[in-house]
């Protein structure tokens, strides 16, 4: 497959772009931010999306959805990250329809997949619990009580976890803490007796929250998928998710970029323009390049997933790496060249570092996804 | 089946009963690397079948019309070409730069006899072609050469010297930067010619390298004579033709190196440093040099071959050969530096058979020119600046 947009992807991005540049500027994420927005996000908006079947985007055809695939998903997040537009997307219309679609029951699928299609239902997946992306390490306990289980336990870094309806946990029901065996998917009502949940005011004025899970109550039709064996499906859901952050930072880095080498054409110091400064003029070339080959290695990661999704695994790690280092480089880069107005918020960078920060821990951060990628290859 | 399952089902079918398995195996010297020419040997039997089954069926110039010795592929049957041949390790059957740079210059700027003239015997090995491009006050500022060309009824008198012409000594015929008018602003009065290395006046005069070896040579013109009809492009336009000549020419290089082929890098370090008791490499900063360094590559390789598809979809942007040039090569510096790292004292013999005869750390050497080579790692930067991004002044 060429490793380029075809043309109903083109005109995807190009109605996408339409609808968040128009609605969703960075202004409205600052004004979200000022106003200490309840909610993080505007469901004004979330309607626009699932009017434009974009929060059904992953949803299969029979369940209300369009059935397309992570290329797709990923040109969604691209322009999201040109914005920063704070959106259920992630966590709703990518994790929670991937987990449901992939380890769902008829039931589960019928009785969710077609709301969060027609924009009624928020969900959120529930994974970290230490400062590090560790999905082995989980360790939140689910116990077998009567005809369902008891979570005892807490998750950070929960996305959009305080407007969720809809929580899908990742729990040890087996194993041990490092083991793949054991672990298992549960749906659960964020009102349950038990659940506390506290909304997390981030660097990046986006949403995620902390829940702590005590004597939860669920019911054995809850659980998502194989009990004990809900790793790979796990793992296959969370590299979608990858390949969705890394696609929301060459968004994002991109934006950057353009904005910084915009501001290198009207900058004048010493009687020149800073653009026509050979330091600048290298650092920003080897910036484009750097974009430039990290675009080609996401869209390679999302067109693996679609296409051979069992052994994307080590292209999904080439992905988030790359697009991990990338966005750090080119938000640094951005500050820099934009001097001191750069510090200033003001200014729109800053927004764009504090974003870039939080997609590196999304899921795995550089370091996490070399290492993946060393053990994959044997060394 | 669509057309190009059937192409690539029969490729494969045909690779695999005409490739021989010598062929499929990774280059351990450059003897294993067939160039063609006069006075060309096939270091092995294999080498010389493999080369004329592949040269008969065009495959040698696989996208090239078939009425200049090509293959006559569709890009996308090309592509398919390339990707078997890779799954399978064979070997590029003929290296030669007069594929890899003047063959596309020809296609777009030769007339028709020119043509005609010289791309069948490129296509089938006949002649091997170099390049005259540096002076010695002419590298990054290339356009400021000074060979010159003077007009003597049909012909031209060439006086002057070119340096790092590669393989020289080896060589049938030059592709050449003459200046033909000196009174024109420096990029305005270059011709691009082509000549026989036999022509009475030419010398040629390898040069010592850090590696030991002397695959570049000076090369001097005393009073050469050329036919004009062997200019190709408009005189005086020489530096259009140099210029594209020269994308195609850092396409070639930004490849350099062993992509995809022998053992993993990671596992070649393992084998020299060990591995601690989970198997991982013993030497943590060392693997991650390795990992960050596999990252890169595989990026690398996407953006490679993003960059192909963009071109058949006309998106691509002429200048982002020099984006590949750029990256490939300090990737390819890496590489080598890893290798050597990992190598420790082993990688240092120079001589011994051992070594094969210092192989590594030769190889290591050669890397240092590949962001010289084509146009330096700097001048790819000014170029992106200048021409994609656009910036003021560069």
């Amino acid at each position: 497959m060429p490793l380029v947009l075809t043309e109903e992807q083109s005109m995807l991005r190009d109605s996408a772009r339409g609808l968040i540049s128009d609605k969703a500027p960075v202004s409205h994420l600052r004004s979200l931010r000022d106003s200490k927005d309840e909610t993080g996000f505007s469901r004004e908006l979330w309607k626009a999306f699932a009017d434009m079947g974009f929060s059904g985007l992953l949803v299969p055809e029979n369940f209300g959805g369009s059935g397309l695939g992570c290329v797709e998903a990923g040109v969604v997040m691209e322009e999201i990250g040109r914005t920063l537009m704070p959106s259920p997307f992630l966590s709703t219309a990518v994790l929670a329809v991937s987990a449901l679609s992939r380890g769902g029951s008829d039931a589960q699928k019928s009785a969710h997949l077609p709301k969060i299609a027609d924009g009624s239902l928020l969900a959120a997946l529930a994974i970290d619990e230490g400062a590090k992306h560790r999905p082995l390490q989980i360790n939140l306990q689910a116990v077998r009580s009567g005809n369902g289980f008891k979570l005892n336990g807490a998750k950070a870094l929960v996305v959009d976890g305080h407007t969720a309806d809809l929580l899908i946990v990742a729990a040890r029901t087996g194993g041990a803490a490092g083991e793949r065996d054991g672990l298992t998917l549960f749906l659960v009502d964020p009102k349950a007796k038990g659940i506390a949940i506290e909304r997390t005011v981030m660097v990046d004025a986006h949403n995620a929250a902390r829940t702590e899970f005590s004597n939860v109550e669920v019911n054995a039709d809850q659980v998502l998928g194989e009990i004990d064996q809900g790793g790979a499906l796990l793992e296959g859901v969370l590299n979608i998710g990858r390949g969705a952050v890394a696609s929301e930072m060459v968004g994002l880095s991109e934006e950057v970029f353009d904005r910084t080498v915009t501001y290198l054409k009207e900058r004048k110091q010493f009687g020149k323009l800073i653009g026509e400064f050979q330091a600048l003029q290298h650092r920003a070339s080897q910036l484009y390049i750097d974009i430039e080959i990290t675009r080609a290695a996401v869209l390679k990661a999302l067109q693996t997933l679609d296409g051979d999704f069992e052994h994307a695994g080590a292209a999904v790690a080439v992905a988030k790496a790359r697009a991990g280092t990338t966005a750090t480089l080119a938000v640094q880069e951005g500050v820099q060249m934009h001097g001191g107005m750069g510090m200033t918020d003001q200014f729109d960078i800053g927004f764009f570092m504090k974003r870039a920060r939080v997609c590196q821990e999304l899921f795995g951060d550089s370091n996490y996804h070399a290492d993946q990628l060393a053990r994959m290859k044997g060394y | 089946m669509s057309d190009l399952e059937t192409f690539r089902r029969e490729t494969r079918a045909w690779l695999e009963a005409n490739c021989p398995p010598e062929m499929r195996r990774p280059m351990t010297s450059e003897s294993d690397t067939y160039w063609g020419g006069r006075n060309a040997k096939f270091s092995s039997e294999p080498q010389r079948v493999w080369f004329e089954r592949m040269r008969d069926r065009g495959w040698t110039v696989p996208d090239w019309p078939k009425e200049y010795g090509g293959g006559g592929l569709e890009p996308a049957e090309h592509k398919v070409l390339r990707e078997e041949m890779a799954a399978m390790g064979a070997r590029s059957p003929l290296s030669s730069f007069g594929i890899w740079m003047l063959g596309p210059a020809l296609l777009k700027y030769g007339t028709e006899a020119q043509k005609k003239e010289h791309l069948p015997k490129i296509a089938a090995g006949l002649i091997r072609w170099c390049q005259g491009y540096s002076e010695p006050n002419a590298g990054s500022d290339l356009a400021s050469l000074q060979t010159r060309a003077d007009s003597d009824g049909d012909d031209y008198i060439i006086n002057g010297q070119k340096i790092w012409t590669s393989y020289a000594n080896y060589a049938d015929w030059i592709f050449c930067l003459v200046r033909t008018d000196p009174t024109a602003k420096k990029h305005d009065g270059i011709s691009f010619i082509l000549f026989d290395m036999a022509s009475k006046g030419v010398s040629t005069k390898p040069i010592l390298l850090i590696s030991g070896y002397s695959p570049f040579c000076e090369t001097f013109f005393d009073n050469v004579r050329v036919p004009k009809s062997h200019v190709v492009g408009q005189v005086n336009r020489g530096w259009d033709v140099a210029k594209y000549l020269l994308q195609h020419e850092r396409a070639m290089i930004s490849g350099t190196g062993e992509r995809g082929i022998g053992r993993p890098l990671g596992q070649v370090a393992a084998d020299s440093v060990g591995g601690d008791d989970s198997g991982r490499l013993d030497d943590a900063m060392l693997r991650s040099q390795v990992a960050a360094f596999d990252i890169d590559e595989a990026a690398f390789a996407a953006v490679a071959e993003r960059a192909i598809d963009l071109a058949k979809a006309g998106q691509s942007h002429p200048a982002f050969s020099s984006a590949m040039k750029y990256y490939g090569t300090e990737l390819n510096k890496r590489r080598h530096e890893i290798l050597m790292s990992a190598g420790g004292i082993d990688a240092l013999e120079w001589e011994s058979e051992r070594s094969r005869g210092g192989a590594r750390p030769r190889a290591w050497l050669r890397t240092k020119a590949n962001s010289i080579e084509g146009g330096t790692s700097e001048v790819m930067l000014g170029i992106v600046a200048k021409r994609i991004l656009d910036l003021p002044g560069a």
